[in-house]
């Protein structure tokens, strides 16, 4: 391809959405608010599309350089856009998704004070995630990385007034700054020892690189996918986050921002494919943090909470086909998670929105009547969640085992046991919030009503895309990028046939148990158990965490750093100075006496001892 | 070689005397017109040295030195004299001492 795509444009429409909401918003009439927010995603969706159609067939990247950003020594960063066939599917989940996340949020943040706030920050956040998906290079891709980080900050802490919203976007910021790190340091290796930061160059010359650098840079950069994708360990920030507004946390902590390290890593293929042990390090974290989200899953009692352990558990599912070399089957469930997960996120939104703002589940029920397309949607994210046939989970959550499979049967088993607990969490979520008995609160109940269109329609366009993303099947269409990095899983149709009906069995078997538990004998439930216990407080995570870290680190800073480094010694020597001046000043300003005669006694004395020196020094 | 045969060393003797005394006059009396006059007192013998030298090395630069600490003698009579009168007036008091208004 000669021609310019104008990939700038893409990036660039939200980012003046950004600009005129951010700066004018507050003047602005909310008409006028979302005429400029969603006319800015809407028309970046279109060129995205437009471009989609001129690139679609080809299987070169396109590569668009615009202005050189650091020039320093043999250091040389372009910002220039990067587009193949990973860019393209990840522009047209997150601008698609996007737009439809956009309009829900007009009718689901309409009464709230900070309208035009939330919808420049939400458009600032697509901005950046449009740079992270298109940047050529590594830095170019942090800033994205670091902006998107910024935005989930601001959105997760939107109602800044809430000590818990605040607390909770401030452990997002830090718990990813974590991840960074790892980030940054992968970087600096990477161009110590392949002299590049660009995609190509840097892919060009893996080969050169011995195994074990190019393992560490693998690692440290995982790191850094592992703080932005909530992978263990470090996980913790992303349950928290739903704090934020319900569409922030079905775009942001859902769709797009946390896959941003599972784009980061499959679009490193070039390099994890060298790397065997990075490769197994990805597969295991994955697989671990799939299961161990699940099971914390199971027991959650605010619906949001359930969906956000549940988006920990995918984001594993993807990270384990990455590692076991199914770099396609990892993208393809990015793209099909995206759909449901952001369709249940916006459905629980509804959910939220119908009950004045209750979020436990313990306080809803028998639902599904009395909010019906809110209801029908649902189900239809949670039946494609759960790999239920023929919906969108189910094909890629399959190729995804089936890689498993061929790497290790462990593996399979494991994420079929992970699938059977998904299809469980998830649809415990529906009968606890649809089925069985009211448990609304009169109050709630008085206000109770179907949402309106603008929040109804996305929900259906999401379900329609939950039903059929598993048709496109894009693994084939993505092979040309992973070429030489996917380890092909060569099973035969029969014993793929079998795993198929295994992790489908085992789904519905989630299901049912579901049904049997909350539906059919809901009184059953006893007195939790010790583990029931242990899964309820989340294993203590944060609770260890905040004793063998966080207390720690306070310690250590008021204690030592604030009290002696910094008050002690740093504020010390300064307050030292000034009080040695004053010292010398209050000596010095009793020759400022005010009687006259003693100046002038001063003058004469000076003038003998003038003449005393000069007498000296003529002497000689 | 001097004028009327008197020596240099004589001149400068007196005019040492003499800003001696202007020294002396003005750090022990205690009233300003006083300490004012012995000012003058000092500013005229260096007057007188000047004359003297220039009288001796036959350069005119003394002369003109000295004019010029005439005029400003005489700028300063007036204006201090002025402050003297207008201190006097505000505190009723010409005694040194008493003014340190300007004291930290």
């Amino acid at each position: 391809m000669t021609e310019s795509l104008h990939l700038w444009l893409i990036p660039a429409l939200p980012l003046a959405g950004f600009v005129i909401n951010g700066l004018f918003g507050r003047r602005l009439s909310k008409a006028a608010i979302n005429a400029v927010a969603l006319s800015s995603v809407t028309l970046a969706f279109l060129w995205t599309l437009r471009v989609f159609f001129a690139a679609r067939g080809s299987t070169e990247p396109h590569l668009e350089r615009y202005f050189t950003w650091i020039e320093s020594g043999p250091l040389s960063i372009a910002v220039s856009f990067y587009l193949d066939r990973l860019t393209l599917v990840m522009l047209l989940v997150v601008t698609g998704i996007g737009t439809i996340i956009h309009f829900y949020s007009v009718g689901y943040m309409a009464h709230d004070g900070g309208y035009y706030r939330f919808f420049a920050y939400l458009n600032l956040f697509m901005f950046f995630m449009l740079v992270l998906v298109l940047a050529a290079s590594y830095p170019l891709m942090f800033v994205g990385w670091e902006g998107v980080g910024l935005a989930s900050f601001l959105l997760i802490g939107f109602w800044f007034r809430k000590q818990t919203a605040t607390d909770a976007g401030n452990k997002a910021f830090i718990v990813n700054r974590i991840g960074d790190f790892g980030f940054s340091l992968g970087m600096f290796l990477m161009f110590v020892t392949l002299r590049s930061l660009d995609f190509q160059t840097v892919f060009s010359r893996a080969s050169t690189a011995d195994v074990a650098t190019l393992t560490a840079i693998c690692l440290l950069l995982f790191v850094g996918a592992t703080g932005k994708s909530a992978q263990v360990p470090l996980y913790v920030w992303l349950p928290d986050a739903m704090e934020g507004p319900t569409p922030v946390s079905a775009l942001i902590h859902a769709a797009t921002m946390v896959t941003a390290g599972v784009y980061m890593v499959a679009r490193s293929a070039p390099l994890f494919s060298r790397a065997p042990l990075a490769m197994d390090v990805v597969a295991v974290v994955g697989l671990v943090t799939a299961f161990f989200a699940a099971t914390i899953g199971l027991l959650q009692t605010d619906i949001k909470k359930v969906l956000a352990y549940s988006t920990v558990s995918q984001l594993g599912y993807m990270f384990l086909a990455l590692g076991v070399g199914g770099f396609g089957a990892g993208i393809f469930h990015l793209l099909t998670h995206a759909f449901f997960k952001a369709l249940l996120f916006l459905g629980s939104g509804s959910v939220i929105h119908a009950l004045s703002g209750e979020q436990d589940m313990r306080r809803m029920g028998a639902l599904a009547k009395r909010i019906p397309i809110t209801h029908a949607t649902f189900l239809i994210g949670a039946l494609a969640i759960a790999g239920v046939p023929p919906l969108a989970g189910f094909f890629s959550k399959d190729e995804i085992l089936i890689h498993a499979y061929a790497r290790s049967p462990v593996l399979f088993a494991i994420g079929v046991v992970t699938a059977l607990m998904t299809a469980f969490y998830v649809f415990r979520a529906v009968f606890l919030t649809f089925y069985g008995t009211s448990r609304v609160t009169p109050e709630a109940e008085h206000h109770l009503h179907e949402s309106p269109p603008i929040m109804t329609v996305p929900l259906a366009l999401l379900a329609l895309g939950s039903i059929g993303a598993g048709w496109i099947g894009i693994g084939h269409w993505l092979a040309p990028v992973f070429e030489g990095a996917t380890r092909e899983a060569a099973l035969s149709h029969g014993l793929e046939t079998t795993l198929m009906a295994v992790s489908v069995l085992f789904g519905l078997l989630g299901i049912g148990l579901a049904w049997w538990i909350y539906v059919q004998r809901p009184q059953t439930t006893a007195e939790p158990g010790a583990l029931a216990r242990l899964i309820q407080h989340k294993y203590y995570v944060d609770e260890i965490y905040a004793a063998v870290i966080v207390r720690p680190l306070v310690v250590i800073s008021t204690k030592v750093l604030w009290r002696v480094l910094d008050a002690g010694m740093i504020d010390g020597s300064v307050n030292r100075v000034g009080r040695r001046c004053l010292g010398a000043g209050d000596i010095l300003r009793r020759l400022q006496s005010g009687n006259l005669r003693s100046y002038a006694g001063w003058v004469v004395l000076g003038a003998i001892v003038v003449i005393a020196l000069m007498g000296g020094l003529l002497g000689r | 070689m001097s004028p009327g045969g008197v020596p240099l060393s004589w001149y400068l003797v007196l005019s040492a005397i003499l800003f001696g005394l202007g020294v002396a006059g003005f750090l022990f009396k205690r009233n300003i017109i006083t300490m004012f006059m012995s000012l003058e007192l000092m500013l005229n013998a260096v007057n007188l040295s000047f004359v003297a030298f220039s009288y001796k090395w036959g350069q005119i630069g003394g002369h003109l030195f000295v004019f010029f600490v005439i005029v400003v003698a005489a700028a300063e009579a007036a204006v201090g004299l002025a402050i003297i009168i207008s201190v006097f007036r505000n505190r009723g008091t010409l005694n040194p001492d008493d003014l340190e208004a300007m004291k930290l």
